[in-house]
């Protein structure tokens, strides 16, 4: 299967704070790989790099045969707009919803690169067909929505540009066990019908090994295990670490 | 009295050229901006230096104004509105007090005896002031329509994006800088030709009523009518300049000291942000129509919001 995503020794800095320290990693076409790990492991730095909110210290990330971020050379790299223009949709960590619109501005905000009038109303249905929720509360504003149908709407709000690539910043925070497990079970649908690859940072290490075909284990800034996602299931440290057996 | 009122138009119309463009920065795109002063000397000054020295029309003044003032904005923005918050404050304060400065310096006294505005050779003389009244509100109107325009564009959902979460726009690929930027120029234009008013009023430019107290009031304006709502900017505007002229209406200028008016001002911001935070009139819709009926519109009005506007803008 192609490579979508190729991370390259990448290293990110805070300051004197390292991150990340050499990580690097592949994401297939077609498929949900995961990346798991504590608190503090570099996690979200880790996706916040992929879309250009931090910039590299070291290293490179290609998408779809494209350098999209590199140390160094920050005039080579794209802006985060541009990224996104690339096809990467990123629902970030705490969902960040444009709280004062509705769910329908806010449908409509995630199609903003896109310039067809009838095509943002043709997927804005789709969403809200998938999503009925949404649908039933598409004129509420967002803030009076609970955590679990904004963090759908988060994601929906990422899949009205139509992205190759869907990168999800915990999706399960703060969420009831219940709809946590739904909005996995979504995510496999997104990824099975609407063929859209999905890299997913989570610490439900559990949920999200079983939904991917291919996982990575992040400790202080380095990729520490990579295996396939029942493979890693199946490992004592990770069963030792994460999954509390 | 009748002069009072009128007057009170007349300022009122100029600050609500001001607090259109204030809106533009802070009320849409949410940048804390406190430099209006300034924007309204340079365009004090194009219209001032055109008139005067090279002896052209105020209409031709109106647009370089217009665009000057746009690129003082420019310039200014693209170093200072990578600064958030009240960072960014500091800087465009700094800002004002510079364009004022150098005011002072290129010219202590300013300009004096600016000829008079005229159109179809009628000429708008100070003493006719409704004349004034109906050119200044036509601009208004028109400006109004313009930025209301602009509020529901494209432009416009992509400024309130930058305002509400600047990430979450940013990974929908909305350039922010840009837009920003955009902002931050289109509301110094509009506070460029709310200075060709004033000079064509007056007829007189003087740097020292440049002062950041205009930049205070044109901020209080936009607060107090309801940040993102057009409308709401230009009942503030008239609130705010009722308020300024109140001594001189009632005839207690002996009485009420001068600095009283920003005593209250002040009084005026504290009892807003604590009662009704979201101004007066509160923020527009955006785009789609509002679901609530007319009774439950003004029961909302009434009733205090949930939850307070929640720090960040202003």
């Amino acid at each position: 299967m192609a490579q979508i995503l190729n991370i390259d020794n990448i290293s990110v800095s805070y300051g004197s704070i390292r991150a990340l320290s050499d990580v690097s990693m592949n994401v297939n076409e077609g498929d949900i790989v995961s990346l798991i790990g504590a608190n503090g492991a570099g996690k979200s730095t880790l996706l916040n790099a992929i879309v250009g909110l931090v910039p590299l210290k070291g290293g490179s990330i290609t998408f779809a045969g494209e350098k999209i971020c590199q140390a160094k050379h920050h005039m080579h790299s794209l802006s985060t707009d541009l990224i996104a223009r690339r096809g990467i949709a990123l629902v970030p960590e705490g969902r960040h919803v444009f709280a004062d619109m509705t769910v329908e501005e806010n449908l409509d905000m995630g199609a903003f690169t896109v310039r067809d009038q009838a095509l943002i109303e043709k997927r804005k249905q789709e969403m809200y067909d998938f999503f009925p929720i949404l649908g039933a509360r598409r004129k509420q504003k967002t803030r009076s929505l609970s955590g679990g149908e904004q963090q759908m709407m988060a994601i929906a709000r990422a899949l009205m540009s139509a992205p190759r690539l869907l990168l999800l910043d915990e999706p399960g925070l703060g969420l009831a066990p219940l709809i946590v497990q739904d909005i996995f079970s979504k995510i496999k649908i997104i990824n099975e019908e609407n063929k859209v690859t999905v890299f997913l940072v989570e610490q439900n290490a559990r949920l999200a090994l079983k939904s991917s075909s291919y996982g990575y284990v992040l400790e202080n800034g380095k990729i520490v295990l990579q295996d396939e996602g029942m493979a890693l299931l199946d490992n004592d440290m990770v069963k030792k670490a994460y999954l509390g057996a | 009295m009748l002069n009072f009122f009128q007057l009170i138009l007349i300022y009122a119309g100029i600050y609500a050229l001001m607090a259109i463009g204030q809106n533009c920065i802070t009320g849409y795109t949410g940048m804390l901006s406190l430099c209006h002063a300034g924007f309204l000397c340079i365009g004090s000054y194009v219209t001032a230096i055109m008139c005067k020295t090279f002896g052209l029309s105020f209409w031709l003044s109106l647009p370089v104004a217009a665009i000057a003032t746009g690129l003082i904005g420019l310039l200014i923005g693209i170093p200072t509105l990578r600064l958030k918050g009240d960072y960014l404050c500091i800087a465009t304060l700094g800002l004002g007090e510079i364009i004022r400065n150098i005011a002072t310096n290129l010219n202590p006294v300013g300009y004096n005896s600016i000829p008079r505005a005229s159109l179809f050779g009628y000429q708008f003389a100070s003493r006719n002031k409704f004349a004034f009244i109906l050119l200044i509100w036509f601009f208004v109107l028109v400006f109004y329509i313009l930025f209301q325009q602009l509020a529901h564009s494209r432009l416009g959902r992509a400024m309130i994006a930058v305002r509400e979460d600047e990430v979450a726009a940013q990974s929908n690929g909305i350039n922010v800088t840009k837009y920003k930027i955009s902002s931050f120029v289109l509301g110094a234009a509009v506070g460029g030709i709310a200075g060709c008013f004033q000079t064509a009023y007056t007829l007189t430019v003087q740097p020292a009523s440049f002062t950041f107290m205009v930049s205070v009031m044109v901020l209080c304006t936009v607060v107090l009518g309801g940040m993102g709502n057009a409308k709401a900017v230009i009942l503030g505007a008239f609130i705010i300049q009722f308020i300024s002229y109140f001594p001189q209406l009632t005839g207690l200028t002996n009485v009420i000291p001068a600095q009283a008016k920003q005593i209250i001002y002040g009084l005026l911001l504290v009892v807003m942000m604590l009662c009704r935070p979201q101004g007066i009139l509160g923020r527009d819709r955006y785009r789609y129509g509002d679901p609530r009926t007319r009774k439950e519109k003004i029961h909302d009005f009434f009733s205090r919001p949930k939850k307070s506007a929640k720090g960040g803008n202003v």
